[in-house]
């Protein structure tokens, strides 16, 4: 009963242009059928990643783990929620991240959890830069 | 206690073939001779009503089944044209549905009745176990059902249980893509679970078969708990029981009946009105009420891997009840401590259901956790602690002791019941104020339509002129995808004949073809033609309308709602409120206004309305007065407008409701008469046995 070879096929990598999202902004595109948020961090919500003590998170990773270094402003996770998989909404929450509507999980800009029930961070696809404006996902 | 039959039919053909397979000697002595306690009371009916009711839903399933698409493309539509195409079409699907229902609100009183009277107990572990197994059945097959329409809370509700079992230590996310055969739910998920939940009854009707087996060699638990000694304990199954189960089972029959004809959606979800949208998560993720319990369990625990497991550990203790509660006596009846404690265990159980529709937020969260405890503490504390400290009132030597000393005093669950409800109620009066301000928006105001209530039927000029109001306002952004326009001319709609259908059909374009060239034309509408779509598709109607397309209309006022809660949904059963969604969609079409309170900011391109959750809306105010001309002189007010297109709207979201109310009431008529039938061919019956 596991994926069929067409199932697997859909699932090959996609690009990505990163060029049309300003700062602050950013979008959700669908691979292997599971959103993928792309969102180009402002100064802010870097540092702010950057500042918290890595120790005291519930699932410790920092930043610099979770971003292709030489594009620190991109981050790319896979939008679903780590405790029971709803899509978490982008700009929401107390950490300039994400939350998860179904049961309060917070994310923050770098999305890793925060506050609530969801025990990991958001997953980091395998992804890496083709050039300085396109990624390419899988 | 059914030896082998001296049965020996007369006929004989046969005897013939009773000769070779024995089958009438067994039917015989399992459902005619077999001796039953005398002393059953009517709770020992709901073992015949969930038999009907298994009956019921493999039936209504398969003629289902017929009709439906397993598709994720297709499911959402095929279930639409099930219900407005099919011949009873709706009444089958209501059928199912609430029998999905009804099959677990008589479970739960099934289970309930062998808690209080300790029919778990030796010599009827295994027929308690086997009880427990197809209960879990039962929750597989419901929760992939749900799945099948396909719409937001299928989706979702499919989503957050499957990823259940991704808590599951290293094996975890494998197994979910094994349960999803692909990377997210999707079409390969609906394909396995339309399979598996055509598959699971019949698995769930061959467990009923050792379910009866075992109750069979075990025999019936009765209500004072002792075993039948003589012939004087027990009667003949049939006609005693056969009668009584059938006066049971009518009777349920009269509830169901309630929901299918005149409360369908009562205990479904208005989200799931909505087509299923990987990209979006509903606000609120609620599982149908029979899981609330256990999914307030789930939710109350910050561990996701424990939330999992004090969810299944809620479920599977109960196969540990016989063991747990060592107690030599078996009723309730003669344990004053555990009679009372078992009630707490009911109101703690129907709290933790309410719980589970909550939002997971403040005193919710610390209630959710303080009747988790409880729950178990019930099976792993108070049951093994009574069986030792309890000291139980004498039991009556034999049934028929039991059933001579019951002259005046009947037993009081009647009693208790409503006092259950009563605390119920007292203790959550509270918390609606708070529920109600978290919402957002402001409670749509209530109208009177001429479609409430059992005998309510559509206003035809209203139709008339909320079609009028649809096509020259709504419709430039709006689509109505489910309507054609033959329906137009369809009895209980909005009256028109079949030449004016027609007319009304060849005034619209219609893309066609290709024809022998290839190429697609347009051509005018036929009345079999559904309403043309304003955009030709998703991303279009979203990008002209500034980033939020504008909704199908065909569903809308069943698939819009706002919260009720307590204790109003519980009067909405009695006075058969279903207006939720007409009264949303009247006072949303209303609720514009200019001055913005203090307080609340709109951003850029949005509009104020009260009525809106968020109050934020993309809408423009869409009428305004004397903006669509009336030729039979009804006022032309947005008033007069918002309630004529709103009815329109209901007849398109439910374009039999006049047949399913009338067909309701000739229903009801004949089940009360044959209920007073059944109850008084069973006191002729019962005459000499009491
Ligand atoms: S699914 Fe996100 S918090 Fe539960």
């Amino acid at each position: 009963m596991n994926p069929d070879a067409s199932t697997i096929a859909a699932g090959a990598p996609i690009e990505v242009d990163l060029s049309p999202i300003a700062e602050g902004q950013d979008i959700k595109v669908f691979w292997r059928g599971k959103p993928i948020y792309i969102s180009h961090r402002t100064k802010k919500q870097i540092d702010e990643a950057r500042a918290v003590n890595v120790a005291s998170l519930p699932d410790p990773q920092t930043d610099e783990a979770r971003v292709k270094s030489g594009h620190e402003q991109w981050l790319v996770v896979i939008g679903i929620c780590t405790h029971l998989g709803c899509i978490p909404i982008a700009h929401e929450g107390n950490y300039d991240g994400f939350f998860c509507p179904c049961h309060g999980s917070q994310y923050d800009s770098s999305g890793r959890i925060r506050q609530g029930p969801a025990p990991l961070n958001l997953p980091v696809p395998p992804y890496q830069f083709v050039s300085d404006t396109k990624i390419q996902i899988g | 206690m059914s030896g082998p039959s001296d049965y020996q039919p007369s006929n004989p053909a046969l005897q013939w073939i009773e000769r070779r397979l024995p089958i009438f000697g067994l039917m015989h002595s399992s459902f005619v001779a077999y001796p039953t306690p005398r002393n059953l009371n009517y709770w020992w009916t709901f073992g015949a009503i969930l038999s009907f009711m298994l009956g019921m839903q493999i039936l209504t399933g398969v003629i289902l089944a017929m009709h439906y698409t397993p598709n994720a493309d297709l499911a959402f539509k095929s279930v639409e044209l099930i219900v407005r195409d099919v011949n009873y079409g709706w009444l089958l699907r209501n059928m199912h549905a609430v029998g999905a229902s009804m099959f677990f609100v008589a479970v739960y009183v099934h289970m309930f009745r062998g808690l209080y009277y300790g029919s778990y107990k030796e010599p009827r572990e295994v027929l308690w176990i086997l009880g427990v197994i197809i209960y879990l059945l039962m929750m597989a097959t419901g929760f992939m059902g749900y799945v099948l329409p396909w719409g937001q809370m299928s989706f979702w509700g499919a989503t957050v249980i499957t990823n259940l079992f991704s808590a599951v230590p290293y094996v975890g996310e494998s197994i979910v893509t094994l349960l999803w055969g692909g990377y997210s739910v999707g079409n390969p998920t609906l394909n396995r679970f339309f399979s598996l939940h055509y598959l699971l009854p019949f698995v769930i009707a061959g467990v009923v078969v050792l379910h009866v087996w075992a109750l069979h060699v075990a025999g019936q638990n009765n209500p004072d708990g002792v075993e039948p000694k003589t012939e004087k304990d027990t009667v003949p199954f049939t006609p005693h029981a056969t009668i009584k189960d059938m006066f049971g089972v009518t009777c349920f029959m009269l509830l169901y009946a309630w929901f299918i004809f005149y409360m369908p959606n009562y205990l479904g979800d208005a989200d799931n009105y909505i087509p299923a949208n990987p990209g979006v998560t509903p606000p609120h993720i609620v599982p149908e009420w029979y899981y609330l319990p256990f999914y307030a369990i789930l939710r109350s625990i910050p561990n996701k891997l424990a939330g999992v497991i004090a969810m299944f550990g809620a479920i599977i203790i109960l196969c540990f009840l016989p063991w747990l509660d060592s107690a030599r006596t078996r009723s309730s009846k003669y344990r004053p401590l555990a009679k009372q404690f078992f009630w707490i265990f009911v109101v703690v159980c129907i709290l933790l259901g309410y719980l589970g529709a909550q939002p997971p937020e403040g005193i919710y969260v610390v209630a959710g956790r303080v009747l988790t405890v409880c729950y178990f503490a019930y099976f792993l504390i108070v049951l093994p602690l009574l069986a030792r400290i309890e000291k139980p009132r004498p039991v009556p030597n034999s049934i028929s002791d039991a059933v001579l000393a019951k002259t005046g005093s009947r037993s009081t669950p009647m009693v208790s019941t409503a006092i259950v409800l009563a605390l119920a109620g007292s203790l959550f009066v509270g918390s609606i104020d708070s529920a109600k301000a978290s919402e957002g928006s402001d409670t749509p105001p209530g109208n009177k339509w001429s479609f409430s209530g059992p005998f309510g039927k559509y206003d035809r000029g209203a139709l008339q002129r909320g079609l009028k109001v649809y096509k020259e306002v709504c419709a430039s952004c709006h689509g109505l995808s489910y309507i054609a326009f033959r329906n137009l001319a369809e009895a209980g709609g909005p009256g028109y004949s079949v030449a004016q259908a027609a007319a009304f059909a060849s005034d619209y374009k219609i893309k066609d073809g290709p024809n022998d060239a290839g190429d697609m034309f347009e051509r005018p509408g036929r009345p079999a033609d559904y309403f043309p779509s304003p955009f030709p598709n998703e991303q279009a109607a979203r990008a002209a309308n500034g980033g939020a397309a504008p909704p199908d209309l065909s569903l809308i006022t069943k698939a819009r709602s706002y919260k009720r809660g307590f204790p109003w949904f519980i009067f909405d059963f009695f006075t058969q409120y279903q207006e939720q969604g007409p009264d949303y969609v009247a006072a949303v079409l209303q609720g514009f206004e200019d001055k913005v309170p203090e307080g609340v900011t709109i951003p850029e391109g949005s509009y104020y309305n009260r009525y809106f959750p968020g109050h934020a809306i993309k809408m423009p105010k869409p009428l305004s007065d004397g903006q669509v001309t009336y030729d039979d002189g009804s006022p032309t007010t947005v008033a007069q407008y918002a309630k004529d297109v709103t009815t329109f709207l209901m007849w398109t979201a439910e374009p039999h409701m006049e047949a399913r109310k009338s067909l309701g009431f000739q229903v009801f008529v004949f089940l009360i008469i044959f209920a007073g039938l059944m109850y008084f061919t069973k006191k002729k019956v019962w005459a000499d046995s009491h």
